[in-house]
């Protein structure tokens, strides 16, 4: 009986991940290249944001990854605190660095593209202000987990972190709301409202977050691998170094 | 319990043992924002509760890695560790002690600087509320901070960049109480929502600080 737990043992996960990952990085190199080509060259330009409507292409599929990392962080410490399967903290670990950037790659892209729209690189918006703080949150995590040395107490710690982390970035993101409503627009990417972007607009985006999506998966698979394979490393040298 | 904590506060009071370290960060910081701003009467009203509200929370940050670093290197933490009461109480009562060192002196002075700063007469009341409700979570949320960062040798940068982010919702409502109170709005929603966040931190996060203090010690 196939389990998914199965995937917790190193040696099936990269054996796994080694037939997966090049479709997986594959695909995320077609959806990228389709998307984004199709979405800078193709689309018709907004009528009142001009050209500088195209960079949703890359602001909306980092910000959600952005959020989807630290959820999948999340879900891996919830892993490792409770069935203690190495691969789970250690794709946690992986995910970090990547969720960090897709948060900066939100951040570096609303400011210009708010800086002609809004006139403004920057506001004290709500939707930007909790931008902010998860980025922190990435930092501060990811310094943990290098600052640590011991592997299973690193996991341990930036697992905890997580967890509050996770609590405190939800309290920020409704306390930061009590100012105002900001500049930023509401969501406007939804399945189930009637005012969605346009059509032509959405298709392509669409494509986009698919390719961001597997971006995301194929670089926590290569991390992860990379991960282990390091940890493996240091037993053998510290095993070499015993004999 | 009540000995540990008397055992605390005596360390905390002793010479070098840093009880007048805040206190006096947060004098200082406050007596040098209207060399830094200028002689303004109207814009040192405007921004005098963000301002005692920020020198609180900074003279707080300053006062953190004693809770633990000490007791870690002196192996006293150890024995706290074996000893019966369990993990949670004496994160609670570290949390206690570093609050009565810092964060009770803090909402004691932070009247006196307000006059400094100009406060208008009715933001006195809601400063102090705001201050005396918030400092305890600053002090439970730090002792978190400290018992996460206490293997690391050296660990003051890394614990302030970690309890940073865990500190801004806490900021946001009390100073904004104190800034409604200042400007004579009604302040009850953000101190209702400061009081929220202080009685959820100390009810649950003694727990995730025991359980890191424990895995630290391993």
């Amino acid at each position: 009986m196939a389990s998914l737990w199965e995937y917790a043992n190193p040696r099936k996960f990269i054996a796994t991940s080694d037939r997966v990952l090049p479709w997986v990085g594959a695909g995320a190199l077609v959806s990228l290249t389709v998307g984004l080509i199709w979405g800078f060259f193709f689309t018709p330009e907004d009528y009142r944001q001009g050209a500088s409507v195209k960079i949703i292409y890359l602001h909306v599929p980092a910000a959600l990854m952005a959020i989807n990392a630290w959820l999948m962080m999340l879900v891996a410490s919830l892993i490792w605190i409770v069935r203690r399967h190495h691969v789970s903290a250690l794709a946690a670990r992986a995910a970090a660095p990547v969720g960090a950037v897709m948060t900066v790659i939100a951040l570096v892209t609303g400011a210009l593209w708010g800086q002609p729209i809004w006139g403004t690189w920057w506001v004290w918006d709500p939707r930007l202000t909790s931008f902010l703080i998860l980025f922190l949150f990435y930092l501060g995590y990811i310094a943990l987990w290098s600052a640590i040395e011991d592997g299973d107490t690193a996991a341990d710690l930036t697992s905890v972190l997580c967890l509050v982390g996770s609590v405190f970035a939800l309290l920020s993101r409704y306390a930061v709301l009590f100012w105002n409503q900001g500049l930023h627009q509401g969501a406007s990417l939804s399945l189930d409202k009637k005012e969605n972007v346009a059509d032509v607009f959405y298709l392509p985006l669409l494509v986009c977050i698919a390719g961001f999506v597997l971006l995301f998966v194929a670089l926590v698979l290569m991390r992860t691998q990379t991960e282990i394979r390091a940890r493996r490393m240091r037993a053998l040298l510290a095993r070499e170094r015993m004999l | 319990m009540i000995a540990l904590l008397i055992r605390d506060l005596r360390l905390a009071v002793r010479a070098g043992g840093g009880f007048g370290l805040g206190l006096a960060f947060f004098l200082i910081v406050v007596v040098l924002v209207p060399f830094a701003v200028g002689p303004r009467a109207d814009l040192h009203r405007v921004i005098a509760p963000g301002v005692l509200w920020l020198g609180a929370l900074l003279a707080c940050l300053l006062s953190l890695d004693r809770i633990f670093a000490l007791d870690h290197e002196d192996g006293s933490l150890d024995l706290l560790a074996t000893a019966p009461l369990p993990l949670e109480a004496l994160t609670c009562i570290k949390a206690l002690a570093h609050w009565l060192t810092t964060g009770l002196p803090l909402v004691l002075a932070a009247p006196v600087l307000g006059v400094l700063m100009n406060l208008p007469a009715p933001g006195y009341v809601p400063l102090i509320l705001s201050l005396a409700l918030g400092t305890p979570a600053l002090s439970v949320i730090g002792t978190f901070g400290a018992a996460l960062t206490v293997g690391v040798r050296r660990g003051g940068l890394l614990m302030s960049l970690l309890v940073l982010p865990l500190y801004v919702p806490t900021l946001i409502f009390g100073a904004e109480a104190a800034r409604r109170g200042a400007d004579g709005l009604s302040y009850s929603t953000p101190l209702i929502m400061l009081a929220g966040i202080t009685c959820g931190t100390i009810a649950l996060l003694p727990f995730a600080s025991a359980a890191v203090v424990r895995v630290n010690l391993r």
